[in-house]
């Protein structure tokens, strides 16, 4: 009976957001929420070693309320339970102070049961840091497994599992002890379509809500006063200077751009 | 657990130089450039940071790409790279030796070390940073990443906490010129390892021989968007690259089109590249596929529409149908750089 959390995290779908050409803005108007797309390739790895092995899948998420939404999802797709982390004295957390509230709701799972496997997507396409997994993996003491795109075995018994993680260019097979938290990458499975009656009784479920009161916090680590690192300024991205259009019909253009480069030396001559 | 670390007595930049069976990963070199910059600025000392086994033959190269120190920590056990004991010999050394900031790549590997380096020490950490400075008056480290798809860019600070740590993707900074006869001074610093603290073993390293294309190594990249249409328009574009010895890249939209496989993915969830040349053809120039690649030096844009925004940071652009003028930058490409007379 394998005991595995997976943090789920909802984002906005960077996909949709686009960029007003006339105005050279992020239109954000109507950009839905989304389940962080690697996020939902850990919760279909948990639920097939629950399938696989026997135990029991608890979705985890951080955020306002109407974050539920991603743990709905989660359900839909087979986790047992779902339990939202949401406080205002959570707000301005950065990933230190994340992985920290993270790790202390996982914490008071394991004192439930002891968690053996914890699942993160590889990392979250709005931040995009790749820093809260290994941030938990670190705070509970778990062997730290990222980027995994295959799981070869799991063994209670012997205390390992075994996954392939994606590197530049290569592929790692690597056995780790038990407790363990694995990031994951899309290559790790394909998503299962979501059945009509698993829909309607995620639709259904209680979620769980959990204050900074129901995890014992320091409150010097959570929100913005538990996080290191803070925004100075933000600003438009310097301009490129360049946009000369070269004239002409394709053969011409063609002609006078290729005899630039070839000047410029930046193409070199054979 | 972490509280606020004294600001006082940390003093130095750090670079991690990162190796895997001796091979150093290109951006630690990098790195080192980008770090002299910010030793200067400080009036401080540039070191490296060398973890694994039988990897002290590397320390002449980080004298010569600019440190002037290097910590050396080799063992057995650090000799395959596991997350605990890097962790556990990179905090170490950096409770003992007090750096004021602290670069790693935001490889696979620097990202899986950095985010638990990071956590042990309770500092703070910015992914992907591309451009580093420091502030002359406080002397913190500006950090500036993109942020909310790259539409912005965002500069964070990490004021209170020590060291302050950054990672830079590779080809981000440019790569500094070699100083053959440098020397510097060398630390080694024994440490106490054993294998059951590693937590896990690496069972075998299998190259990926399909996968064997070098995005961010390339110099020359010709890469489709949405506008090339279909898989089989893509030959138009490696006719093109062929001609010129370059690579192909795609766009996200190409990408999950299934005309190329997500190793080509140029942009913020792709490969950030910084070619000589890059085509872009039949890509509009969503930002977060412009993060990926304006550090090219020259940018081509060919596209039908002319109001694409990729046309703004293009240094040349042709208005145009690319199946027509893709296949004459070919032939343009092919008579010019013939050999012979002309």
């Amino acid at each position: 009976m394998l005991q595995m959390v997976v943090c789920v995290k909802q984002v906005p779908d960077t996909a949709e957001v686009r960029i007003d050409p006339r105005t050279n803005t992020l239109v954000r108007a109507g950009v839905p929420a989304i389940i962080n797309p690697f996020d939902a390739h850990a919760v279909e790895a948990a639920v097939r070693l629950k399938e696989k092995y026997g135990g029991r899948v608890t979705a985890l998420s951080m955020g306002p309320l109407q974050a539920e939404e991603v743990l709905r999802r989660a359900l839909g797709m087979g986790a047992d339970r779902a339990i939202l982390l949401t406080d205002r004295a959570f707000a301005g957390s950065d990933t230190l102070a994340t992985s920290y509230i993270l790790a202390r709701a996982i914490e008071a799972l394991s004192r439930e049961t002891p968690v053996d496997l914890v699942f993160c997507g590889k990392q979250a396409i709005d931040g995009d840091t790749a820093q809260v997994g290994p941030g938990i993996a670190t705070r509970l003491g778990f062997t730290q497994l990222t980027y995994c795109m295959a799981i070869d075995a799991v063994d209670l018994e012997q205390g390992y599992i075994q996954v392939q993680r994606k590197l530049e260019g290569k592929r790692e097979i690597i056995r780790g002890r038990l407790p363990a938290l694995l990031t994951v990458v899309k290559d790790l499975n394909e998503l299962s379509y979501l059945s009509l009656p698993a829909l309607i009784r995620a639709a259904l479920a209680t979620i769980t809500t959990w204050n900074k009161d129901n995890l014992d916090l320091d409150p010097a680590q959570i929100g913005l006063k538990g996080s290191p690192t803070s925004v100075r300024r933000i600003f438009a991205p310097p301009a490129r200077p360049g946009g000369e259009i070269i004239p002409g019909e394709p053969r011409a253009a063609a002609a006078t751009l290729v005899a630039r480069l070839v000047q410029m030396k930046i193409i070199a001559d054979k | 657990m972490p509280a606020d670390t004294a600001n006082t007595g940390y003093r130095g930049v750090w670079v991690f130089i990162e190796q895997v069976g001796g091979e150093v990963a290109p951006v630690s070199w990098e790195l080192l450039g980008a770090g002299r910059q910010l030793a200067d600025a400080l009036g401080v000392e540039l070191a490296g940071v060398l973890l694994g086994q039988g990897v002290a033959g590397l320390v002449t190269e980080a004298w010569a790409y600019g440190a002037d120190k290097v910590y050396l920590v080799e063992d057995p056990v650090l000799g395959p790279y596991r997350t605990a004991p890097y962790a556990r010999a990179l905090v170490q050394l950096v409770k003992e030796y007090k750096p004021e900031i602290l670069l790693l790549g935001a490889t696979s590997l620097g990202r899986d070390l950095s985010g638990a380096v990071a956590t042990s020490l309770g500092t703070g950490l910015t992914a992907d940073c591309t451009s580093l400075t420091i502030d002359p008056e406080t002397r913190l480290l500006e950090q500036t990443r993109p942020a909310f798809g790259g539409n912005v860019m965002a500069t964070i600070l990490c004021r209170r906490h020590r060291p302050q740590m950054a990672t830079v993707r590779p080809r981000v900074m440019p790569m500094p010129s070699r100083q053959e006869d440098r020397r510097g001074e060398l630390v080694r610093v024994d440490m106490a390892f054993n294998e059951a603290e590693a937590r896990a073993e690496v069972i075998e390293i299998i190259e990926e021989k399909n996968k064997a294309i070098y995005l961010d190594r390339a110099e020359i990249i010709v890469a489709g968007g949405r506008g090339v249409g279909s898989k089989e328009n893509f030959r138009l574009l490696e006719e093109l690259a062929g001609v010129l010895g370059g690579t192909l890249g795609a766009s996200r939209a190409a990408v999950e089109a299934g005309w190329l496989p997500p190793e080509y993915q140029v942009g913020q969830t792709g490969t950030t590249v910084r070619p000589k040349v890059y085509f872009a053809i039949g890509i509009s120039g969503a930002i977060q596929h412009l993060v990926g690649m304006q550090g090219a030096d020259v940018i081509v844009a060919v596209n039908n529409d002319p109001q694409a925004p990729i046309f703004k940071i293009a240094t040349y652009g042709i208005v145009g149908d690319f199946r027509e003028v893709v296949p004459a930058l070919t032939a343009e490409f092919h008579r010019q750089l013939a050999p012979g007379p002309g």
